[in-house]
């Protein structure tokens, strides 16, 4: 790893001070100090957000869960208030990778990141998240550019995401073996009067499934989607698994999301 | 006293491990060391047109830096195959030259090219970067199937073939296949594997001018082998003047038997520089060069009659040695494999015959189980696919070629001294429940998914290796191991011994064993192993040999003490040695029940004559001092066997196998502490269900490793498995005083076909390779609903 200056930010507004073209936030560090010491990314400063005190925490109304972008994977699977809010939002998180990037990585870190196979940017589509940051809100929708890329400006932070509660949802991911992260991840939410199908790992983005999400707001039961055909030819293929096994598997974890409602 | 053997006694090496006082290579710490990095090649193979280093030694910090020209300058020699192998048509083998620093050519990613020293380990990554190579890079050899029609990787080398050997007769093996009704054929991939030992490889090694002795602290698995090799064949120093310490290693599985590139560039330029040198292995670069394992491409045939007797067996493999061969390279593929390719079958005609090959990867060599768990995957599948095709069951059809009379004099090799495989079968088949698999397999249907049970019985060839069998085979080189059993005045033991624990729990078992041997409380004995300026030379630890050779030479030297122990109390008690008895501590005289401890006599051997009583205790022509040694070397190997049953269920929509119960029962033998067996067996079922389900390493065409990392290269974890059903039965060994065969390897020699068997027989029988990924079994789930809806 080569050096780099550390600082720690108290604030939002110290934080994107010290921000410039050669730093990064350090979150939970899950994947920027792994990626500084294979030598894939060098930072001349690395400016810890850990301790701003507003970015961390759990706040649950009638209407929304709000996440504090420091909030660790570890306590949104704990809490048991997204356990009633949302179940399938701390399920997920309970999912991730193991125990010990769990007790140090952050949804902030995971959608600013936005790796095509993470977990956390299924949620936001499905649960028509807003993303909070120092200088706006953007909607989920907006907010995924492609892969690893997001709508966020040099230097601008995440606060919080802000999650609409579905009337029911559910999360089927098909692990990697390996890093578990996701080699299809569907996460499937149901208002009144629409359906999100979030799709994760098998583009090079996360999308909302709209052919899917049709078919389920007509009728909100796997048979709607049962043997349907995707287009497997912008679907991602890797030594884990082929594009045409990815499609396959859309449907299928689709399907165990509907059933899972 | 109680018997210790075959007691749960708990480990004495726990509180160290689990308080973290652990003392591992990594952990040392020399004054005024040095920092090592290597610099290694990016690519598979090449020729170093340019290596420029200018740049580097002129980075801050830097002590030195040293390449292939002066590895070459000083003669420092290169690593060798430990075991020479003969083709069918008598010629040797051929082995390229392998220097420690590669000089004029790279034969895989990660080969060492030079070594970079300095004040820290930042500015030795530093200064590395500087390092310029200019390469030629050429077109690498990857596939094992095709590396014989490949460029040619080393000069001289026609095909990139090492060796063409065979074991038995092609002859009668045609006329068996001409007497047969029927030929099942197979033709499978054993998956190359990455051994990932939970402590990366790691060398400390410094320079006393005063001494001119070398002293390399390594993680070894047999530190007294690789003095012997860094001083023969190295020639980094004499024997005298090098001294190897392997401390606490973090597992081994084979990984670390070889002394690696870095061991002697370490040790020799800690002298040239005056100053200990450090380095500590990056997961990422054990990956690369650690050795790998397996990696066979077969075609099997077993010739049978109809009612399902075995006839005939031959075995045509290719086994990759990587880019060199290596300590146990040849011999794998080998003597490890060939003889057991039977499997535990009465077999009248077999013969196996290997293409060792060379390729632009990784060296692979000896890995858990070593050649046995290749031999019994390609009978036991065949086996298993014989049951499907004669429409015998498949338990049945093993039992009917089982040997029953022991000791069995196999087709090929081996004379096993004992066993008892059919009652083996029986209780596993009770263990796993075996009549009920069709209940559970309809409730499996129901619910839609597919069950599929598997079963392998093999036995394996271990305590390797005794000479008298090894040299009979044509093999250059037999294994035996030492102990020396020291008495302290004070009636304390040490025993050294020649053998090294690297998860094994020596220092437990092999107390016990002294503790009955010797009537000594087991906290008043240490084991000491793994310094070569401590104990006598020995031969080290694999091939579930530590026990069943390693162990008895502990019996034999303790034996030694308790004959002079006699001696010695006869004569203190002025009695016939031949009427002293020695029991649970005590020599006791039978005639006149007068006795002595076994502490007294100690102290009398050290201290002879006590006051006013000036006469010796110690008998004419006993020397003064308790301490005795053994070499063993044992009369034949040891043949542990068992069966092992799986069922699996399969998700056919995303392909998913769970391995839902899997039972094992082994005959180990006597077995000395169930606990430490159990911690084995377990072990050694992971790695072998970690190859069925889960692991592989993956070169793409260009000889990059794809799975150069825990993101892909997938080890198993808890969750992916059941709890594990373990039984025993027992015979004993008759070829040792203990009874003991050994437990090291067979979970990793049983698990694969048991539970490829599963899957397959879930999947009616479509082959799949391991490891049976979701996907491959979601293809094979597609074909299945294909041909079932056009049966249908
Ligand atoms: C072994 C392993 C397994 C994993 N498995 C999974 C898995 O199964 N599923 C999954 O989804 N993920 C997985 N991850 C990723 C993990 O979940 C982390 O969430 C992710 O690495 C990033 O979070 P972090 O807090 O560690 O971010 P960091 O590594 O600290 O930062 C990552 C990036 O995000 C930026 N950033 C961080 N916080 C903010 C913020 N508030 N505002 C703006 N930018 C910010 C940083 O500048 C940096 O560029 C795994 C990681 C590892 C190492």
């Amino acid at each position: 790893m080569k050096e780099f200056n550390y600082h720690s930010a108290k604030d939002s507004k110290e934080a994107s001070k010290l921000a410039s073209s050669g730093s990064a936030f350090l979150a939970g560090g899950m994947t920027t100090i792994p990626s500084m010491k294979l030598g894939l990314a060098t930072y001349k400063d690395l400016i810890d957000i850990k301790n701003i005190k507003k970015l961390s925490g759990i706040k649950v109304s009638g209407k929304s869960v709000t996440i504090g972008a420091a909030t660790k994977h570890v306590e949104v699977a704990n809490s048991k208030d997204v356990k009633k809010a949302i179940p399938s939002l701390s399920s997920l998180a309970e999912g991730i990778g193991d125990p010990q990037v769990r007790n140090r990585g952050t949804i902030g870190g995971s959608i600013a990141n936005n790796d095509p196979s993470a977990d956390y940017p299924s949620a936001c589509i499905a649960l028509n998240a807003t993303i909070h940051t120092n200088q706006r809100k953007i909607e989920a929708s907006k907010f995924f550019k492609g892969m690893f890329e997001t709508a966020l400006k040099k230097g601008e932070l995440i606060e919080a995401v802000e999650f609409q509660i579905p009337e029911k949802s559910s999360y089927q991911k098909h692990p990697n073996p390996a890093s578990r992260y996701a080699v299809v991840g569907v996460y499937i939410a149901k208002y009144k009067s629409d359906v999100n199908v979030a799709v994760t790992g098998a583009k090079s983005c996360v999308y909302n499934d709209k052919e899917m999400a049709k078919a389920l707001s007509g009728n909100f039961s796997s048979s709607s989607i049962d043997g349907m055909d995707l287009d497997s030819s912008d679907m991602n293929s890797d030594i884990h698994a082929s594009a045409e096994y990815r499609a396959s598997l859309v449907v299928t974890q689709a399907k165990k999301a509907v059933d899972a409602c | 006293m109680a018997s210790l053997v075959g007691s749960r006694v708990e480990r004495k090496e726990d509180k160290r491990f689990l308080t973290g006082k652990g003392r591992y290579t990594a952990d040392i710490n020399l004054a005024n060391q040095t920092y090592a990095i290597f610099v290694r090649s990016p690519h598979a193979r090449a020729s170093i047109k340019k290596l420029n280093i200018d740049k580097a030694l002129k980075s801050s910090g830097v002590v030195s830096v040293l390449t292939g020209k002066e590895v070459a300058d000083d003669k420092i020699g290169g690593l060798i195959a430990g075991w020479a192998i003969r083709s069918e048509d008598g010629t040797e083998m051929k082995c390229p030259g392998n220097p420690p620093l590669a000089k004029d050519n790279v034969n895989f990613v990660g080969d060492p090219v030079a070594i970079v020293i300095a004040e820290s380990l930042a500015e030795a990554k530093e200064a590395a970067e500087k390092v310029e190579v200019d390469y030629k890079v050429l077109k690498a050899v990857t596939s094992t199937a095709e590396a014989m029609n490949g460029d040619t990787i080393h000069e001289g080398i026609d095909k990139n073939l090492c060796f063409d050997w065979l074991l038995g007769d092609r002859q009668k093996v045609k006329e068996a296949f001409d007497k047969a009704d029927k030929v099942i054929s197979i033709d499978i991939i054993n998956n190359r594997l990455i051994p990932n030992a939970m402590e990366p490889r790691a060398c400390v090694a410094d320079y006393n001018a005063a001494s001119e002795e070398i002293t390399l602290y390594t993680t070894s698995q047999n530190p007294h082998l690789s003095r012997l090799i860094m001083s023969a064949f190295g020639n980094v120093a004499p024997e005298h003047k090098l001294r190897v310490v392997a401390p606490d290693v973090g597992g081994g599985f084979g990984s670390k038997i070889n002394v690696y590139n870095e061991d002697i560039v370490c040790s020799w330029a800690a002298k040239k520089i005056n100053r200990a040198i450090k380095w500590v292995a990056e997961r990422s670069e054990s990956f690369l060069t650690d050795i790998h394992g397996r990696d066979h491409v077969t075609h099997a045939e077993l010739a049978v009659t109809k009612d399902g007797k075995f006839l005939g067996f031959k075995n045509e493999t290719i086994a990759n040695l990587g880019a060199y061969a290596r300590v146990f390279g040849t011999v794998t593929p080998t003597y490890l494999f060939g003889p057991c390719a039977t499997g535990v079958y009465d077999i009248p005609a077999a013969y196996t015959n290997v293409k060792a090959v060379y390729t632009n990867t990784a060296p692979v060599d000896a890995y858990r189980g070593a050649g046995r768990p290749e031999a019994t995957y390609t009978i036991e599948r065949l086996v298993e696919k014989a049951s499907m095709e004669l429409g015998i069951d498949k338990t049945e059809l093993r039992i009917k070629n089982f040997p029953t009379a022991f000791p069995f004099k196999q087709t090929l090799v081996h004379t096993v001294d004992s066993g008892d495989y059919v009652a083996g079968m029986e209780k596993a088949k009770q263990m796993a429940d075996y009549k009920g698999f069709e209940t559970r397999r309809r409730e499996s249907e129901a619910k839609g998914k597919l069950r599929g049970i598997g079963v392998t019985s093999y036995f394996e060839a271990c305590g390797i290796a005794p000479s008298a069998a090894v040299m009979s085979l044509g093999c250059g080189v037999g294994l035996w191991e030492s102990a020396e059993v020291r008495f302290n005045p004070t009636g304390q033991v040490t025993v050294y011994t020649g053998s090294h624990s690297h998860g094994q729990s020596h220092q437990t078992t092999f107390a016990q064993i002294a503790a009955d041997e010797l009537g000594v409380p087991i906290e008043n004995i240490d084991i000491v192993h793994g310094d070569t300026d401590k104990g006598t030379f020995g031969m080290g630890t694999y091939g579930s040999r530590s026990l069943a050779v390693g162990g008895i030479a502990i019996v034999n030297a303790c034996k030694k003490i308790v004959e002079k122990g006699k001696r010695v109390t006869a004569k203190m008690l002025e009695a016939n040695p031949e009427d002293v008895e020695f029991k649970d501590g005590e020599f006791i005289v039978s005639k006149s029940n007068k006795k002595k401890t076994i502490g007294e006599v100690a102290f009398a051997c050290y201290l002879p004559g006590v006051r006013d009583e000036m006469k010796s205790p110690l008998p004419e022509g006993d020397e003064p001092g308790l301490k005795e040694t053994s070499f063993y070397d044992p009369s034949n190997f040891s043949f542990p066997a068992g069966t092992h049953i799986a069922e699996v269920e399969i998700d056919p929509e995303t392909g998913h196998v769970k391995l839902e119960k899997y039972t094992a029962c082994d005959d180990f033998g006597r077995i000395i502490n169930p606990m430490v067996v159990e911690g084995q067996v377990h072990g050694g079922l992971a790695q072998g269900i970690g190859q069925a389900l889960y692991e592989n390493a993956e070169y793409d065409e260009t000889g990059q490793l794809m799975t150069g990392s825990y993101m892909d290269y997938t080890m198993p974890r808890a969750d992916n498995f059941p709890e594990f059903n373990i039984g025993y039965t027992c015979t004993h060994a008759t070829t040792n005083p203990l009874g003991v065969k050994g437990c090291g390897e067979a979970g990793a020699i049983a698990a694969p076909p048991t539970v490829m068997n599963a899957v397959i027989d879930a999947l009616g029988g479509q082959e799949v390779t391991m490891p049976a990924t979701a996907e491959k079994v979601w293809k094979a789930c597609k074909n299945l609903k294909k041909s079932n809806s056009k049966a249908a």
